[in-house]
């Protein structure tokens, strides 16, 4: 593997794990193992935590995808100028 | 018009679309029948995916789980678990595995692992699981068809058969993603007309999702302060917060849904059919977005069917519905036997609580809340046969995706990759059709006489990806020293551990008398559900191939190279020819 692809599979993985502890924090800690404490708090009718658990978690699934898509694609791009 | 009629003529023309989709888009190559020639747009791809992805579970079981067998916010397990998993698939698996360019999740794990051996452990799992799934949509087809047009379950699920089997064999993958792409238009409506109509009626707001949030149009307090007060009042758990045994098993049945999505074959390969990496990554996105559309609206329809219902059965605190003047929808779901009710003290009136002594509901069918919503909101005949319709795309959708999975891993992993490699492209084509009616029938079969264990193979389906499929692909794509060895020895026990756990609870190929533990919470481990277990195999996995591994040789340099070729950017579908 030459230095750039490998440069580039770092900052892949580095990404990745960035994206992995949002994916982890929200719905897990957020929506399941502190929920009773986001709860205290209100959105509208929805309690916070339930609405981390029922509707916040699935939004931010979508989003960081298509960040995770988008940077991706700018990390091609620029790794494609290089070679 | 009449109901039946009507539903007819709409179940009547999508089935009509499907297989005219079907002759359209017929497969003339392996690559077509495989992966529909690899040139599928990202978006078109996740719109197939989503309808690949929610079954007749998904559409017709989920928002009754949620509302009354997980009480509310115990039914969040689902929401994030289902969806969650496309994180993972978009990031650590599909855009490496379609850029290795193959057609089938064995033939990765056997070229990466430099063995047939692995390549048959994964055939195994993935037709387990597989046929497990399946085994639910068959049933699917026969219910829905016996339900809303009045055939028998056998003529039903005979009919479902004879069109997966016409577009399923004649297009392969091709003909399987376009009449995908129509069953998610037919499904979403299907499932979002009702849930609008509902929200509107009782908040104002006719989007589901923020109905959920908003006041009740009656007495102005939240929907689900109004669905807390009345539950409790009953005796059942508050709706917002009562959670599914314990914090622990929330969180780890979450994680198992998570890493079990990920890793089902028949929606890893969906994305092998993707022009590029970079639209393998989109379509993730995008198969979510259309996913997310659904299952936000769940958790709506769950809390406000559920408050209908129970504003039905008691108007106001004290004062009970006469059982002499119940709606007809309550009628009509009496007949199906999917609701029942006993009159205990005799006083002719419905008491619906949670005390199982006084309680008159007797039985409640979690299937109900979306099937008979409709009815139960008054809404107009064409929606109920819209919702028929939909429930039977979903369940024909997710059984064609399924029946893919295994007939490629047939007649492509086994057949040509390990029996006769020599088979021409023609005969490897015809060989797919084959082995593609044979599933097809296989499925019906097991449809007709569904096995004792029917009820619990979601986990089965569930824990083997999870515990086998997910680890097993992403070692071989992110550690370049994982081997055969260790990728066997972790495939090999977190599936031992993950199927010891659920036929210890559950029974040996769930027959009951079999379960030396028996499904009692103060056996289970760490108060896990058996659904639950397959994080626990996956860690399991992962540990015993990074032990295996470090004591063992190195894959070869050949092997090295392929990974550092799926981790490289562009270059995609070129470089590999079949």
């Amino acid at each position: 593997m030459n230095n750039n692809a490998e440069a580039y599979w770092r900052a892949n993985v580095s990404l990745i794990i960035k994206l992995l502890v949002v994916w982890f924090t929200v719905p897990f800690l957020g929506g399941i193992v502190f929920v009773d404490t986001f709860n205290q708090f209100n959105l509208g009718g929805y309690p916070l935590g339930f609405w981390i658990a029922q509707q916040g978690s699935i939004y931010l699934f979508v989003v960081l995808i298509f960040y995770y898509a988008k940077k991706m694609s700018d990390l091609d791009d620029q790794y494609e100028a290089e070679e | 018009m009449e109901l039946q009629t009507l539903t007819y003529i709409v179940v009547g023309f999508t089935f009509a679309l499907y297989i005219g989709i079907a002759i359209w888009a017929r497969a003339g190559s392996t690559k077509e029948f495989y992966v529909a020639g690899g040139g599928i747009h990202p978006i078109a791809n996740g719109m197939a995916t989503g309808a690949d992805w929610m079954s007749a579970a998904s559409f017709i079981s989920m928002a009754g789980l949620i509302g009354f067998s997980y009480q509310g916010y115990g039914g969040s397990v689902f929401l994030m678990g289902w969806t969650g998993g496309f994180v993972l698939l978009a990031t650590c698996l599909a855009p490496y595995l379609r850029k290795y360019g193959k057609y089938t999740v064995p033939e990765f794990i056997g070229d990466r692992y430099y063995s047939n051996a692995a390549r048959v452990v994964a055939v195994i799992c993935l037709i387990v699981a597989s046929i497990t799934y399946v085994i639910g949509q068959m049933k699917g087809i026969g219910v829905a068809f016996s339900r809303f047009l009045e055939t028998s379950y056998e003529a039903g699920l005979t009919a479902g058969m004879v069109i997966v089997f016409i577009y399923a064999v004649l297009g392969g993958m091709k003909g399987i993603t376009y009449t995908q792409i129509a069953q998610y238009v037919v499904l979403i409506f299907a499932y979002t007309i009702p849930a609008i109509f509902i929200s509107l009626s009782l908040t104002g707001n006719p989007i589901p999702q923020l109905g959920l949030g908003s006041s009740l149009l009656s007495d102005g307090t939240y929907v689900l302060d109004k669905l807390n007060q009345v539950v409790t009042e009953l005796g059942f758990a508050e709706y917002t917060t009562s959670t599914r045994g314990s914090t622990l098993n929330m969180f780890v049945y979450t994680m198992s849904l998570m890493i079990g999505t990920a890793g089902l074959p028949h929606v890893i390969i969906r994305f092998f059919t993707v022009p590029s990496v970079k639209g393998a990554r989109q379509s993730a996105g995008w198969a979510l977005v259309f996913i997310a559309i659904l299952y936000t609206t769940a958790p709506a329809v769950a809390a406000m069917a559920r408050l209908n219902l129970m504003s039905t059965i008691e108007p106001t605190p004290g004062v009970y519905l006469e059982y002499d003047q119940r709606p007809q929808w309550f009628k009509n779901w009496e007949t199906t036997g999917l609701l029942q009710f006993k009159d205990k003290n005799g006083d002719g009136a419905i008491q619906y609580s949670a005390d199982k002594e006084t309680n008159e509901m007797v039985k409640i069918d979690n299937d109900i809340l979306v099937l008979a919503n409709p009815e139960i909101a008054r809404l107009p005949n064409w929606v109920i046969a819209l919702v028929a319709a939909g429930g039977l795309a979903a369940a024909l959708s997710t059984a064609a995706g399924l029946l893919l999975a295994i007939s490629s891993a047939i007649s492509h992993d086994l057949l040509k990759g390990i029996f006769r490699p020599n088979i021409s492209e023609k005969a490897e084509l015809r060989a797919s059709r084959i082995a593609m009616s044979f599933t097809v029938l296989l499925a019906g079969y097991l449809g007709f006489n569904p096995p004792d264990f029917a009820a619990g193979t979601v986990a089965l389906a569930f824990g083997l990806a999870a515990s086998s499929i997910f680890p097993a692909l992403m070692m071989g794509i992110f550690y370049k020293r994982m081997n055969t060895q260790g990728a066997i020895a972790g495939m090999l026990s977190g599936l031992g551990v993950t199927l010891f756990y659920v036929f210890q609870h559950k029974g040996i190929m769930f027959i009951q008398s079999t379960s030396f533990l028996g499904d009692m919470s103060p056996n289970w481990f760490l108060g896990i559900e058996p659904n639950a277990f397959g994080a626990v195999g996956a860690l399991i996995n992962f540990i015993v191939a990074f032990a295996v591994c470090k004591v063992t040789a190195a894959p070869p340099q050949k092997v090295q190279d392929l990974v550092d070729y799926i981790r490289a950017p562009h270059g995609e579908g070129t470089a590999v020819n079949h």
